[in-house]
């Protein structure tokens, strides 16, 4: 019973690292830069959330609306301003970029929020109980994970179903082909940071109804886990940020109950490192062979 | 004065790197002796040494070897706490403190050399991106294993234990009445003598140049920069690929030893934590803004970097955020093809990866 619980947490914080994780890796696949800020900008929405639920007293679906709302334009702005003119530049300069906006996005956090954690309220509260009460699950677990899906499902009908998902599908295979075939590639790269960012904040609000203390530096960790995941499952790979993302977070929920709480990064980034010795392309990566 | 004149161009910047170098610390050293350098001043010039080699022996991986790394900082905590414990343990027995900074320094070196057999020999075999989350990776662990350490010392020798449980304290070692504790789990090194001194950086920082300049130049270093540039190619003129690297690796990280341990004993008090991802990013940025190779930008970019946030006091809690502005702008201006090339237009080239 005990480890079931242990497992049912793990899976549910796996769900918010795989919704992270599938920005990122949507971000990875298309415009191939590692986007630092991702962490952030979930930050951002987590605040969002507190703020409209605090200070305007709306209800917490509305305030996840919101924050979906100002993330997405947050990603489409942060994109325009500071990656967009680096599309020709070297892969490490976009990368000190995204550490830039991350710092930039961590600091104003920190001016207008202040560095006191706050106190998040759950958008739902209440836990439903099993077998004689042995087994707690709590509806933030069942909402997080039932939410995961819907996006899992969903992401990946609209990149293979729809026509804006054909043409990020084009954009990660060959941006110059693409162009030629008439696809505006600018505006599929903002389509998807902006289907990333909306991705953030649902993560965010979920990751502060998980653990309900609010800082500046509150995303970055889970935002390094969620990459982590991302490159296990394969990087640019739909299905394969899902799988590593609920893998990730079980690992780390069972090496935290039974191994060491101390070590449990240690030991969650010891499985990834073998993981991609095994497969250098991660679980669901596509190995490209090198052409000389 | 004929003979700067035949000298190559490289060497003649190799020259004025070692002569800026020992130029900025004699004027230091010239006003402490005067009394104008300020406390705060006083107190940065170590960890500017600090990240000068930091900086340069990254500059090693990502600039001359061309591999990413995001996890230098695990090297200088693996140095920095080895040498701590060395300092601390030695002290009875070498009373000399230059001496024990230096035998400090030497088994940092050692055991971040150890480290970095154990993390290149999977690392380096992965490319680009998978090889900079591995770094990543690697760096965390470093950081928690270095958070559950614990290490005390007595008459009996040296005690070491795990706290992997988080119930192991300082007092499970069972330490007899002459002993103490030298590191205490998540709270770090405590009660560390601070034996590190500016010119001991300053020798480091020499150390570092003449190292990783003659690696460069010489045979090694061509091997090196030919993996970089092509590695198949390089590979089919018979470089051993992974010899070559390794031997960046290994360099690059003993470097970075050495300097944790410099930073190690400098403070009286250290936790692991300091040296997360963020110290990996802030290294790797100055090594970007002062050019990928380019070993006098990575040494000006660090102490320009390190001192920038002083700098800007004056903006108080803005100071963070002008910084990630500055950054972004930086980044932006010296990659726009508009501004390089007005650049390029007033300074002629230079060959790429001249030093």
């Amino acid at each position: 019973m005990e480890f079931l619980s242990y497992l049912i947490s793990g899976i549910s914080l796996g769900s918010i690292y795989a919704i992270i994780a599938l920005g990122y890796t949507m971000v990875y696949g298309i415009a191939k830069m590692l986007n630092f800020a991702h962490g952030d900008v979930i930050m951002v929405g987590g605040y969002i959330s507190f703020c409209v639920v605090t200070y305007l007293g709306l209800p917490g679906w509305l305030s996840v609306v919101v924050a979906m709302l100002v993330c997405t334009a947050l990603g489409i702005l942060i994109e325009g301003l500071a990656y967009k003119p680096l599309r020709q530049a070297p892969s490490l300069a976009v990368l000190i970029t995204a550490i830039g906006v991350s710092y930039f996005l961590q600091n104003s956090a920190l001016l207008i929020w202040g560095a006191s954690p706050k106190v998040y309220t759950p958008i739902v509260s209440g836990q439903i109980e099993m077998f004689g009460g042995s087994l707690k699950i709590s509806w933030v677990t069942v909402v997080t994970v039932v939410i995961c899906f819907i996006i899992a499902v969903g992401l990946t009908s609209f990149i293979s179903k729809s026509r804006m998902g054909k043409a990020m599908r084009a954009c990660s295979e060959d941006k110059g082909a693409a162009q030629l075939m008439g696809i505006n590639v600018n505006r599929t790269i903002s389509t998807t940071f902006a289907i990333g960012s909306a991705l953030a904040a649902v993560a965010g609000v979920l990751l502060c109804s998980f653990s309900p203390s609010l800082m500046p530096t509150t995303g970055s960790m889970p935002g390094i886990k969620a990459f982590t995941a991302a490159v296990f499952g394969g990087i640019g790979s739909i299905p394969g940020a899902f799988l590593g993302g609920i893998l990730l977070g079980i690992i780390e929920s069972l090496a935290k109950a039974y191994i060491s709480t101390q070590l449990s990064n240690a030991i969650l980034f010891a499985v990834l490192i073998i993981v991609l010795l095994v497969r250098p392309a991660g679980l669901l990566g596509k190995y490209v062979p090198e052409k000389v | 004065m004929n003979k700067i004149k035949h000298l190559s161009v490289t060497r003649k910047i190799d020259y004025a790197t070692y002569a800026g170098v020992i130029l900025a610390f004699a004027a230091v050293t010239i006003l402490q002796r005067l009394d104008m350098v300020s406390r705060s001043m006083e107190g940065m010039l170590i960890p500017i040494c600090c990240y000068v080699v930091m900086a340069v022996s990254l500059n090693l991986t990502v600039g001359i070897l061309g591999e990413l790394s995001l996890g230098h900082a695990g090297f200088m905590s693996v140095g920095a706490f080895s040498g701590v414990i060395a300092a601390m343990s030695l002290r009875d027995m070498l009373p000399s403190e230059p001496l024990r900074l230096a035998v400090s320094m030497v088994v940092g070196a050692l055991f971040a050399v150890v480290a970095s057999f154990v993390v290149g020999i999977p690392v380096l075999r992965l490319r680009g991106d998978y090889l900079a989350i591995v770094t990543l990776a690697f760096g965390e662990i470093i950081k928690e294993i270095m958070n559950c350490l614990i290490v005390g010392f007595d008459s009996k020798g040296l005690h070491i234990a795990l706290n992997i449980s988080g119930t192991v304290t300082i007092d499970s070692l069972g330490l007899d009445e002459t002993g103490y504790a030298i590191i205490k789990g998540a709270q770090g090194a405590t009660g560390t003598d601070k034996i590190a001194t500016f010119t001991a950086g300053f020798i480091l920082v020499m150390i570092t140049l003449v190292v990783v300049l003659n690696l460069v130049r010489s045979r090694a270093g061509r091997a090196i920069l030919a993996i970089r540039d092509n590695r198949i190619a390089a590979e089919s003129v018979g470089i051993n690929i992974t010899k070559y690297k390794m031997m960046a690796f290994v360099t690059s990280a003993a470097l970075a030893g050495a300097a944790g341990t410099l930073y190690g004993l400098n403070y009286s008090n250290m936790a692991a934590a300091k040296f997360d991802f963020n110290t990996s990013i802030l290294v790797l940025v100055f090594v970007v803004l002062g050019g990928l190779g380019r070993i006098w930008g990575s040494v000006i970019a660090a102490v320009v970097l390190y001192v920038l946030p002083e700098a800007l006091r004056e903006f108080a809690d803005y100071r963070m955020l002008v910084y990630a502005i500055v950054l972004i702008l930086v980044m932006l201006a010296t990659n726009t093809p508009a501004v390089r090339s007005m650049v390029g237009k007033m300074i002629p080239r230079r060959s790429k990866g001249g030093a």
